[in-house]
């Protein structure tokens, strides 16, 4: 009976955060309701579509490919980019470039974002600084997978 | 206009009220959980590109609900998988025709109740139309043919049939209290006062036997702290083989046992329709001051009290189910039969002695 006694005290404070937590929230819903500006809100939800979060400068997101001046990809189809890709989702084919300086450029440069885990060890790996992943793209869903298959022209846009 | 019209009148008001109020407290539901977590709950639901605080939800619910597929499992007991989700839903339902919702009000010399069923055991049709909604959860467990969902069923009806016992037992100190059964009276009995100032509600005659009926109408209800029978997080409850509308209708039960148990504390315990020092004539305050008011404006302000106290009940209960974690099964018989019941056999005596003296 006393413990039962302990318990119902435990369970009053319990009411007591919730209904706390349910009155100061509403006064700041109707307050803002109202039109009076607060620095704090009723809610911590971000309305996504509408209202987004800002990303972190360290922010990893969809893929780009950088251009040299002429506007040819920086990218010397050395192969460690795919090497280093642990869901292996960066096909590259190389082919010779007239340029002696640069020697190869990619002819088929494809990330298949089906298998990307973002980890980002692409961007880490490469010696060229040719790969970035700060586009700051995140919505990246599609209606069919082919459109998940990104090849050079648009990953170099 | 005949007796029957009126009659048909009332029936058609309470159930949209009924109705109207569950479907909505699933909304509310929604958003004072959001409130609570601090979050913003349900608002997407539009109307053409309009959302007022998705106010349409409970429509969007509906309409999902409807063009599911109404499915059969080939196992089941098919006549009875159908039919107990009605039952369920049927034995809530009808409980609405004991409310009180306001006092009597005369229309052109005839006075209209506004309640539809008063009869002199109101008390005891309730709790008995409660104790039957049992049949509806062993029978979908039952029908359904599938072990977890009988296993469900027997968690709930095992539960329902302990707490019935501490919930009608907490009610006898109340019925000894104010000595009817009729739900009307005992409403008009707790329109006295008190040594002059306090109105005799049953919150303020049988504390403890409130706090015993709050606790057993809560496992009545079937949720959160009590919801063994269901369980929808962890343990397969006994609706496991349901889906579309029948689904529905076993959720809108849950809905509607909390808008009945809201309506039988605020009847029993906190006064009904009645507002504190307000008489047919007007406000009369403890104080000596007298406010009149006219006969229209008075049965206005005494269905308001009534709805004000039954959506607080919702409030509260709504509250407790976001706030608990979940019995265990040996708890919960544990508080069901070691403590409310004798507990609530203590009310009995002291109010016995109390009475006698």
């Amino acid at each position: 009976m006393l413990k039962a006694l302990g318990y119902f005290i435990e369970l009053l404070k319990g009411t007591w955060i919730t209904a706390r937590h349910f009155v100061v929230n509403m006064w700041f819903h109707t307050v803002n309701l109202v039109g009076i500006k607060t620095k704090r809100k009723g809610a911590v939800t971000i309305q996504y579509p509408e209202q987004k979060k800002e990303l972190a400068a360290r922010h990893r997101s969809l893929h780009r490919l950088m251009k040299r001046e002429d506007g040819k990809p920086r990218c010397v189809a050395c192969m460690l980019c795919a090497t280093v890709c642990p869901a292996e989702c960066i096909y590259i084919e190389a082919a010779e470039d007239p340029d002696l300086e640069i020697q190869k450029y990619p002819s088929i440069f494809v990330i298949d974002l089906k298998r990307c885990c973002f980890c980002g060890f692409c961007v880490e790996a490469c010696p060229e600084d040719a790969i970035r992943m700060d586009t700051a793209k995140i919505d990246l869903a599609q209606t069919t997978p082919e459109d998940l298959v990104f090849g050079l022209d648009k990953l170099l846009k | 206009m005949t007796d029957i019209g009126i009659l048909l009148i009332k029936i058609v008001l309470a159930l949209v009220w009924f109705l109207f109020l569950t479907l909505y407290l699933t909304w509310a539901e929604r958003k004072e959980s959001a409130v609570i977590q601090d979050r913003i709950g349900a608002n997407r639901a539009s109307i053409f590109g309009i959302r007022i605080l998705g106010l349409f939800q409970p429509f969007a619910d509906a309409i999902k609900m409807i063009f599911k597929e109404d499915f059969v499992p080939v196992f089941s007991r098919k006549f009875l998988h159908t039919l107990a989700p009605f039952l369920s839903f049927f034995f809530v339902a009808i409980t609405i025709t004991a409310m009180p919702f306001g006092d009597d009000i005369r229309i052109a010399g005839k006075t209209i109740s506004l309640q539809i069923f008063d009869a002199n055991i109101g008390l005891l049709f309730v709790l008995a139309m409660l104790s039957l909604g049992i049949y509806g959860i062993i029978l979908s467990g039952w029908a359904s043919n599938n072990r977890f969902a009988l296993l469900g069923s027997i968690r709930g009806a095992a539960q329902l049939i302990s707490y019935e016992v501490a919930l009608g037992l907490s009610l006898v100190g109340l019925i000894m209290v104010y000595p009817s059964l009729r739900l009307s009276e005992i409403v008009r009995a707790q329109g006295s006062l008190l040594l002059g100032f306090l109105p005799a509600w049953g919150v303020f005659l049988q504390p403890l036997g409130f706090i015993i009926f709050l606790f057993a109408a809560l496992a009545e209800t079937k949720r959160v702290p009590f919801d063994l029978p269901e369980g929808e997080s962890e343990i397969i409850g006994f609706f496991a083989e349901y889906g579309g509308l029948k689904w529905g209708l076993f959720m809108m039960t849950d809905f509607m046992e909390i808008i009945i148990v809201s309506a039988l504390l605020t009847t029993l315990f906190f006064g009904g329709w009645q507002v504190p020092w307000l008489s047919t004539a007007g406000f009369q305050f403890p104080w000596g001051w007298k406010w009149h008011l006219g006969p229209w404006l008075v049965t206005a302000l005494e269905v308001a009290a009534f709805n004000i106290k039954v959506f607080i009940f919702c409030w509260l209960q709504i509250l407790i189910r976001w706030t608990y974690p979940r019995l265990r099964y040996d708890q919960l018989m544990d508080l069901g039969w070691k403590l409310l019941v004798p507990l609530s056999l203590l009310n009995i005596l002291g109010t016995a002695i109390v009475m006698s003296l």
